[in-house]
């Protein structure tokens, strides 16, 4: 893993790159441009996607998904995300989905870290324990869920609602979405409720109707220019709530898989281009 | 006739049932959201559990979203207004300089934030304040000339102390956070959000 990291200068130059870029156009801007800021970064953006530091990761993923690995000294060539044991194409963007195993929807990082537990061997308490990518290390999860994303690229978004407990996690998530609560009395709604919003110059998507709703989905996982670092949705939603002044959601749990689910149906049709770069 | 005002009857109240069942599934979802975050969260830092408990305003604005009923809106606003502590010097304006430091930063109140480190406004992440600052946020309005254009009257610098106090008191389902009732600012960091705002040298005004 640390020898993997040294390998990508790649990562301190995109910082570099991305920093300079922000700065010059950061000073350039009047009031009104702060759009232009944004659009700039989306031009960055497409340039780096070009050779995107999160095909590295995805390289790791497969490597980590193939190997005999945990406890049990077993692969995670057999785990069903949903399609059919060992069936990667299409899994990434039909999640969250119901599953008859356990009784329960999961969105795809969960159903890992369950494969992980059922087929490894490995302790759920262990893997949620730094699950999260920082400048020490890239967990493993991360890797993973990087490269069976990396499995759905140019396929529609298509998170099922065929299923009642389906239809019920999506009204739990808009439920969720809505809570307002937390000493400044926010909800996912106070910021990505409405159109054309902006936090300083980041813009805000709104996720509560399609067309914008897809902001939340494409381009995660995202290697994030910020600290250079590859992250999931499951970090996503954790920062989210951090900022949203919030105690800590437990990793892979029900209130993260109703807000992917909600979120992720709201993006239904889009297209899904795989794991991308962000800010 | 008698039929037609039959089925109009049976119209009527099908829809109203319908209406009931859709406004009592809704809230049950939100029992369940709500009995699903306390069961799935944990304190860490400085962002302990009890934050998660809502009270009335928060209970309100989540029914409802962002429009409150106009008499639960009256009764709101007006118990968030009564307790609003105003300076006990009687003095409103502090220093705008000191203001402008505390309107840019957005630090605080997060589980990273540390419990010593005085919070900061956030103002910027949401308004548009001095000419300078041209990385502003859109989710409130633009605060720029904010004394200039109202006016620098005592009764202006009161109600700026108090909708950055408690912003709930005048708008109950507003996005911005109640600043002094929640304690994430001083009364003295309160006062030099309204000099940053009212002092006619203040570049908000400039």
């Amino acid at each position: 893993m640390n020898e993997w990291r040294k390998s990508t200068p790649r990562r301190g130059i995109a910082g570099a790159m991305v920093a300079g870029s922000l700065a010059l156009s950061g000073a350039a801007a009047v009031a009104q441009d702060s759009d232009a800021t944004a659009e700039q970064f989306d031009k960055f953006r497409a340039l780096m996607e070009e050779s995107s530091p999160a095909e590295l990761f995805e390289a790791r993923g497969e490597n980590l998904w193939k190997t005999k690995r945990g406890p049990k000294n077993a692969s995670l060539e057999q785990c069903d995300l949903g399609l059919g044991p060992g069936v990667l194409k299409g899994a990434y963007v039909q999640a969250p989905r119901y599953f008859a195993d356990v009784g329960k929807v999961m969105d795809i990082e969960r159903r890992i870290v369950h494969c992980m537990v059922t087929l490894q061997g490995f302790k759920l308490e262990d893997i949620s324990k730094q699950p999260f990518s920082n400048a020490k290390q890239t967990p493993d999860v991360v890797s993973l869920v990087t490269y069976v994303a990396g499995q759905s690229r140019a396929m529609r978004i298509a998170v099922p609602q065929s299923h009642p407990e389906e239809r019920k996690v999506f009204k739990l998530g808009e439920a969720a979405f809505f809570h307002r609560a937390g000493p400044w009395d926010f909800s996912c709604a106070s910021c990505h409720g409405e159109d054309g919003k902006r936090i300083r110059t980041q813009n805000l998507p709104n996720f509560t109707k399609k067309g914008t709703a897809d902001r939340g989905f494409l381009g995660w996982p995202g290697y994030r220019m910020t600290g250079g670092l590859m992250h999931t949705l499951q970090w996503r939603m954790n920062d989210c709530f951090r900022q949203q002044r919030f105690p800590e959601p437990g990793y892979v749990s029900d209130t993260v898989t109703t807000l992917l689910t909600y979120m992720g149906v709201n993006a239904n049709g889009s297209m899904y281009l795989g794991p991308g770069i962000k800010r | 006739m008698k039929k037609r005002v039959i089925i109009w009857t049976g119209v009527v109240t099908a829809a109203f049932a319908a209406g009931c069942a859709t406004t009592a599934n809704q809230a049950n979802y939100e029992a369940e959201a709500a009995a699903m975050i306390q069961r799935d969260f944990h304190a860490r830092g400085i962002a302990s559990m009890d934050r998660l408990k809502q009270d009335e305003l928060q209970l309100a604005c989540t029914k409802h979203r962002t429009q409150l009923p106009a008499d639960l809106e009256r009764r709101v606003a007006a118990a968030q207004l009564a307790a609003i502590k105003l300076p006990a010097d009687g003095k409103l304006m502090g220093d705008w300089k000191r203001g402008q430091r505390i309107a840019g930063s957005g630090r605080g109140m997060t589980w990273s934030d540390k419990p010593e480190v005085p919070s900061g406004g956030s103002c910027y992440n949401c308004h548009q304040l001095s000419p300078q600052q041209t990385s502003f946020g859109t989710l409130g309005p633009s605060l720029r000339n904010f004394g200039k254009l109202r006016g620098y009257t005592p009764e202006m610098q009161k109600y700026a102390y108090q909708r950055i106090y408690n912003s709930k008191a005048f708008t109950p389902c507003s996005t911005m956070p109640r600043f002094g009732t929640s304690g994430t600012l001083t009364e003295a960091q309160i006062k030099d959000l309204v000099a940053y705002l009212m002092d006619p040298e203040s570049p908000v005004n400039k």
